[in-house]
């Protein structure tokens, strides 16, 4: 019977045993339906997502509601919105209780006096001119102020095809402000010209993400294999999609055969009633989906399907092992 | 508490009910290490300890707490929970 110990040398199978019993259990919170942007392309608005439900006011009920999702294991709450820094109580009421990482665009900080080690992510769309047509402004000018070499926080790189080749000016800039980065791509949910991903663009891509993690292993957060199966969407030669997503809210999930996903995964609207169907637009089509955590934890959930070889296995570590260090279950 | 012969039935039944929910490869219940760790050496994780629990609660007619998985390590452990909760 092929065992772990037998497939990894020493120094691999004690980075397993850092990350093997974790156990993470994560879920998702709109903690409200507002936001200080428009992004287009934004899969929160472009879905309507902000009208299926009305926010709870009442913090009381978000302080029951949270101790309630502790008590059925949840040790991961990713707070997205709208935009989570304009309800900084809801944001304490989930710090105060459970491991909480917190999505948002940064232009307001996220005070450091209150919560001194909330992971943050930031999300940026590129450049000055990408983020100026695609969201409005530049919200680097900002974020980065507010955030320059915050020990808990990155940005959240979402790449779009106008991207390739600039990726290294961002890397960079980045880096200078003393802050880690991670990388997604653009979805595109709503059809902005120019911003759909096409075949050639996707090997170029990955070339170039990995390009940027040899040449700066410690601000990129990232991992070849991550980059391998966002660009291709394919998985020890499974297609991802409906069929394979590990991110299905449990009540929405009536897929047979069931795939491995995460367990006991919600993603709850800011009625804390209301429930979406996945981490990400409701309206999406599963085959176009490009969603990072996504394909991260669909990575993560199938384990076993990676012991086939070393190689496989020494993958889905390096990927788990990046999960972890987004979500600070370990250190950088 | 079960006596030592049922004990070894129910580790052998939980070995075969682990290789068969989960398909495991190259082993048997025989062969299948009462004591290995299920998580650090067979990759075991808390999606397939669920579905073996299912199994398991099933056939048992018992309950397998899911805040008890991370205590349930190897076979030897998940079979003297079972038959600790045999009636
Ligand atoms: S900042 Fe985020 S939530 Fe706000 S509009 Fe842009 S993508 Fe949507
Ligand atoms: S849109 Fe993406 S995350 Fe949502 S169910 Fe489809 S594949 Fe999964």
């Amino acid at each position: 019977m092929k065992t772990i110990s037998s497939l990894l040398n020493e120094d691999w199978y004690n980075r397993y045993k850092r990350i093997s019993k974790l156990n993470i259990r994560s879920s998702i919170y709109d903690v409200n339906n507002r936001c200080n942007l428009r992004c287009k392309g934004c899969f929160f608005f472009s879905s309507d997502e902000d009208k299926v439900a009305d926010e709870e006011r009442d913090l009381t009920r978000w302080e029951a509601f949270i101790d309630k999702e502790k008590a059925r294991g949840v040790n991961l709450a990713i707070l997205i919105g709208g935009e989570p820094s304009l309800s900084l109580d809801r944001v304490d009421a989930f710090y105060q209780r459970i491991p909480t990482f917190c999505a948002t665009n940064g232009l307001i900080k996220v005070p450091r006096d209150r919560f001194p080690d909330l992971m943050v992510g930031i999300s940026l769309w590129g450049t000055e001119e990408d983020e100026i047509q695609l969201r409005g402004r530049d919200t680097f000018a900002i974020s980065s102020k507010n955030y320059a070499g915050d020990a808990y926080t990155y940005y959240l790189y979402t790449i779009t095809p106008r991207q390739i080749g600039k990726t290294e000016g961002i890397v960079r800039k980045i880096r200078d402000i003393g802050v880690k980065v991670h990388m997604q791509l653009l979805s595109n949910d709503e059809d902005v010209d120019g911003f759909s991903w096409q075949p050639e663009e996707l090997i170029d891509i990955r070339a170039e993400m990995d390009d940027m993690l040899d040449r700066y292993p410690d601000t990129v957060i990232s991992s070849k294999y991550y980059h391998k199966i966002i660009t291709t969407g394919k998985m020890l030669g499974r297609p991802f999609g409906w069929n394979e997503c590990p991110s299905v809210t449990e009540s929405f999930d009536n897929r047979d055969p069931q795939p491995k996903r995460l367990i006991h995964f919600v993603r709850w609207a800011s009625d804390l009633t209301t429930t979406h169907r996945c981490c990400t637009s409701e309206t999406r089509d599963c085959r176009t989906c490009k969603d990072g955590a996504a394909h991260m934890s669909w990575v993560m959930v199938n384990k076993r399907a990676h012991m086939r070889s070393a190689e496989d296995f020494q993958n889905w570590i390096e990927v788990y092992e990046m999960f972890a260090k987004l979500y600070r279950f370990i250190p950088w | 508490m079960t006596n030592k012969i049922d004990g070894d039935a129910i580790i052998r039944r939980v070995a075969e009910v682990m290789i068969n929910e989960l398909k495991l490869e190259d082993v048997t219940p025989e062969t299948f290490d009462a004591d290995v760790d299920l998580i650090d050496e067979i990759g075991i994780d808390s999606m397939d300890l669920a579905t073996v629990a299912l199994v398991l609660q099933d056939e048992y007619a018992i309950h397998i707490d899911e805040d008890d998985y991370p205590k349930l390590t190897t076979i030897r452990l998940i079979a003297d929970y079972v038959g600790q909760r045999i009636k």
